[in-house]
């Protein structure tokens, strides 16, 4: 190797040793974790299925997984085409000012995450913000109680949460398009929603498919929302995880879980990104 | 511009020793041969020029010699010292990058007084170096103005004025006057190089442009593919170039069918056939090549003449027919062709009083001669 | 360009949106100073003494204590780590170059969940005890690659043939680092300061985890969330949050132009850690 190979990799070194420490090891002890066993106060060493088995049969964990991916998957679906519209319109139809619109959509999400998802129970509960304000308007006559601890409440939490993460990857695919295409487009006789479909949207699938995985990876994981707006109907395979860390004492099973939705999850970003090369663009 | 008391007593002549020894030259980038073994000595006080088509080698080169790159094998030598494991800012060299690479967050004068930091001069010595040396370029009382307020014609400038304030043994010119728009660029020529006399220093210029080389060398290296293809003085290069790819690299070239028919202690007898036939002396033949390897020949498109009317004293005459003119207001250029040359031969004539455009279609008699000939392989 | 006159649906679903955005955030400010127990409708007299509740209750200062220790620390490490990394992929071509940065970047694609569980693990097979040291390292693990993606902006806008002028000059290594890469590249340095502050000071999750008995602010607020006469101070302590982070992040973006603007650079504003 020459003497270029062997300077950068010095330099690279420490954030590399780094991210083996804090990140291959802990990950690799998941694994290895998920193959033994709790026994009581012990961590039983000897190799086993039981975990696994537990987690992909017995009914509780595979609801939970399910609903996970069901609530992850219509999460993703709400976020991404609701963002869709306000970043074609900051990239189309805002021409000046631009990084002032994009700064004004990122501030609220420099907030604390933590009190925005309970900001969303106050506003959406049953004495909370919204039933007080109608309430006090006279359009309804009693609290509607179909607005908090459901999944609903889930979904319109995190598509709250997610959304600058969305817009900004298909606000970026959109910018990059060039706009004499759309001219050509109309000059060679298409109207304006044959140009989106024909041209826009083909090219700005690679910010798309961007913003469906960054939006769906994180959202699988995120046991603060279930936890505060989901009540039970709510409940995610990550406050599963968590409990298991917790209160029931048996990382193992934690472990296999969280390993489990792991695979879930990248074979679904697998196919999702496959699909997206398909569909036409590079993908970063 | 104005000369500096010190550097006149340094002023030699072109005559002098080797101030650079390149020896056996050889650069890999992987498996990319770079460079592949390039011989030359650059001699003090030369305007040496690198000049090629882009990926020739040349730029890599210079970087070598600047000391950016490592040889791959062979030898640098500067000023009689090796630079095997000499890093470049150990060189007595300083170079005037591409892109300039004028230092944003300073200034002007702290931009050319840069490298005098290191140095052991007095805070005063340096101010007045460095004005010095912004009066050789023409940049007095630039001193405080910004990087980012310098139009592209005054960066290069800086550029030059930040190298030359360190006296350099060698100064190093990346292509740096290709971002300058054409007629800057022709004044900088002129400039640069009335600059390089005066001062007496080396300087190696790289280029692409083969006008530009022309015009400021004293001597000019051809790159190709990673080898000089021939080494010599501009006017060497234009009227002996060594190839057809050399010739062809180098202004425009007509290229003609040729044998060597005979040899006597005149000289070689060449039967031309689209021109006719013709003695040139034996200095014609290029080094390495024998008669018989002669297929081809090449003349200038200025050394065939069209007779008009009453024109005399031509060497040789032939017919031709035009088939194509391109005027230039001071100068024509006829595409003609001669019987028994499918391709069209070109003929440059300078517009001078009297002399009327021809019409495409119309018959000439074209006038040449021997001495202008270049042999072939 | 032909200018489109916007279709009027899509101007109205636009300000929807933000309003839809902004609601839980303005809330905030309004309840902040509303003088009732209860975040409802309608709202009640003006009132300050939520903040005054703040500025008496020492767990919250304690709080705030470690958050700062552990935002600070976390902050100049990650971005030590980050320009390792940045210069390294900016300059230099070295085998498994794609490899390792993917790997380096790879808790950006991760749920947080897993690597503070993962962690967890870690340290108690190492039998190491939880303190503010493991929420910094765990911090600093998911703050690295957003200082990686900042500092490589901020290395590759920094012409290669400055570094190499320098040298030229007879400047050596060190030298030219001091007096010509660090000073281009040091509103990138802030930036990424800045904005990995921000990101620590912010999660609940890997601090969750990983904090022993000394708290960090998110954890502190998740621990009162269950009180409700704590709800009114805890609003107003978002707000105080809420306004420092809206000054971080301006202060950040006008580096980050300032950086771009220096080198001559395009300073749009989707050349950010977009």
């Amino acid at each position: 190797m020459d003497n270029e190979g062997r300077q950068g990799l010095r330099l690279i070194s420490p954030p590399l040793i780094f991210a083996i420490a804090m990140l291959a090891a802990p990950l690799l002890m998941v694994v290895a974790f998920s193959f033994w066993t709790q026994n009581y106060l012990d961590i039983d060493r000897t190799l086993s299925l039981a975990n696994y088995t537990e987690a992909w049969t017995k009914p509780i964990y595979q609801t939970l997984m399910f609903r996970s991916l069901r609530i992850s998957v219509l999460v993703t679906i709400v976020t991404v085409l609701s963002a869709f519209p306000i970043a074609y319109y900051l990239s189309f139809h805002v021409h000046r000012r631009k990084a002032l619109w994009l700064f004004l959509i990122t501030i609220p999400f420099w907030t604390s995450y933590l009190l925005r998802v309970f900001l969303w129970k106050v506003i959406l509960g049953y004495n909370g913000v919204l039933n007080s304000a109608l309430l006090w308007v006279g359009i309804i006559d009693e609290p509607m109680t179909f607005l908090l601890y459901n999944a609903n409440a889930v979904v319109l939490t995190l598509a709250h949460a997610w959304a600058p993460f969305a817009i900004l990857p298909i606000f970026v695919a959109l910018e990059k398009i060039d706009r004499s295409l759309l001219e050509a487009a109309e000059d060679l006789g298409d109207g304006p929603v044959r140009r989106f479909f024909r041209v826009t949207l083909p090219l700005a699938m690679p910010g798309v498919i961007a913003a469906t995985l960054i939006v769906l990876i994180p959202t699988v994981g995120d046991f603060i929302t279930p936890r505060l707006v989901g009540g039970t109907d709510g409940l995610m395979i990550s406050n599963m995880i968590q409990i298991q860390f917790g209160k029931a004492n048996n990382a193992p099973l934690g472990a296999a879980l969280a390993v489990s939705s792991m695979a879930i999850i990248a074979s679904v970003s697998l196919l999702l990104y496959l699909t997206g090369k398909k569909l036409g663009g590079k993908v970063e | 511009m104005h000369l500096l008391p010190e550097v006149l007593s340094d002023m030699t002549s072109p005559e002098a020793q080797p101030i650079i020894n390149l020896t056996g030259v050889t650069k890999y980038f992987g498996t990319f041969h770079a460079l592949k073994g390039i011989d030359a000595n650059i001699k003090e006080g030369e305007f040496f020029s690198l000049l090629g088509p882009s990926g020739c080698g040349k730029t890599t080169l210079l970087r070598m010699i600047a000391g950016f790159e490592d040889p791959s094998d062979g030898t640098i030598v500067i000023g009689g010292k090796s630079m095997a494991g000499i890093s470049a800012n150990q060189r007595p060299t300083n170079m005037v990058f591409q892109s300039y690479a004028i230092f944003p967050h300073l200034n002007v004068a702290e931009n050319v007084g840069y490298g005098l930091k290191k140095g052991k001069l007095s805070k005063q010595a340096q101010l007045a170096e460095v004005e010095k040396a912004l009066e050789m370029v023409d940049l007095v009382g630039y001193g405080t103005r910004a990087a980012h307020e310098l139009s592209g014609g005054q960066r290069q400038r800086v550029a030059l004025a930040r190298a030359l304030v360190m006296r350099p043994k060698v100064v190093l010119l990346d292509e740096p006057l290709s971002a300058l728009d054409k007629n800057l660029r022709d004044q900088m020529q002129v400039e640069l190089r009335r600059l390089q006399q005066s001062l007496g220093i080396t300087f190696i210029l790289v280029t692409h442009d083969q006008e530009e080389a022309l015009i400021m060398s004293d001597r000019i290296a051809v790159m190709f593919e990673g080898k000089i293809a021939q080494l010599a003085t501009p006017e060497e290069l234009y009227r002996r170039p060594i190839s057809r790819r050399v010739a062809s690299f180098i202004g425009v070239m007509n290229f003609l069918e040729a044998r060597v028919t005979g040899s006597g202690e005149a000289g070689l007898q060449l039967d031309i056939p689209a021109l006719g036939q013709v003695e040139v002396s034996h200095d014609h033949l290029p080094e390495g090549l024998n008669p018989q390897d002669i297929h081809t020949i090449g003349i200038r498109p200025e050394m065939l003449t069209v007779l008009y009317d009453g024109d005399q004293g031509a060497e040789r005459i032939a017919q031709a027919q035009v088939v194509g003119t391109s005027y230039y207001g001071d100068m024509t250029y006829y595409s003609v062709l001669l019987p028994g040359h499918t391709e069209e031969v070109t003929i440059s004539m300078r517009n001078t009083a009297g002399r009327s455009i021809l019409n495409v279609g119309s018959t000439v008699s074209v006038g040449w001669g021997a001495d202008s000939i270049v042999l072939f392989e | 360009m032909k200018r489109n006159r916007s279709p009027k649906w899509l101007a109205f679903y636009a300000v929807a949106y933000m309003v839809f955005l902004y609601a839980p955030v303005v809330l905030l400010p309004m309840f902040a100073f509303n003088d009732a127990t209860v975040i409802a409708f309608p709202l009640s007299a003006f009132t300050t003494k939520w903040f005054d509740v703040l500025w008496n209750t020492p767990a919250l200062h304690l709080a705030v204590k470690n958050s700062l220790l552990v935002g600070v620390s976390a902050a100049v490490l990650s971005t030590i780590l980050g320009a390792c990394a940045a210069r390294a992929t900016a300059r230099y071509r070295f085998p498994l170059k794609r490899g390792i940065l993917g790997f380096i970047m790879l808790p950006m694609v991760l749920p947080e969940i897993i690597l503070a569980v993962a962690l967890l693990v870690l340290l108690k097979q190492l039998g190491l005890p939880l303190s503010l040291w493991t929420v910094v390292g765990g911090h600093v693990l998911i703050c690295v690659p957003f200082s990686i993606a900042i500092l490589t902006s901020a290395f590759n806008g920094l012409d290669q043939s400055l570094e190499e002028a320098s040298q030229d000059l007879g400047e050596s290594r060190w030298g030219t680092f001091q007096r010509v890469t660090l000073p281009l590249v040091m509103p990138g340095i802030i930036s990424s300061l800045l904005i990995s502050f921000t990101i620590s000071l912010d999660e609940f999750i890997i601090a969750f985890f990983l904090t022993g008995t000394d708290v960090t602010l998110p954890v502190y607020i998740w621990s009162q969330l269950r009180f409700p006469t704590k709800l009114p101070s805890v609003m107003a302590l978002g707000s105080i949050l809420l306004a420092l982070s809206v000054i971080l992040l301006i202060l950040a973006e006008w580096f980050r132009r300032r950086s771009a603007h220096k080198q001559g650079a395009d300073a749009s504003a989707t050349g950010g850690f977009v």
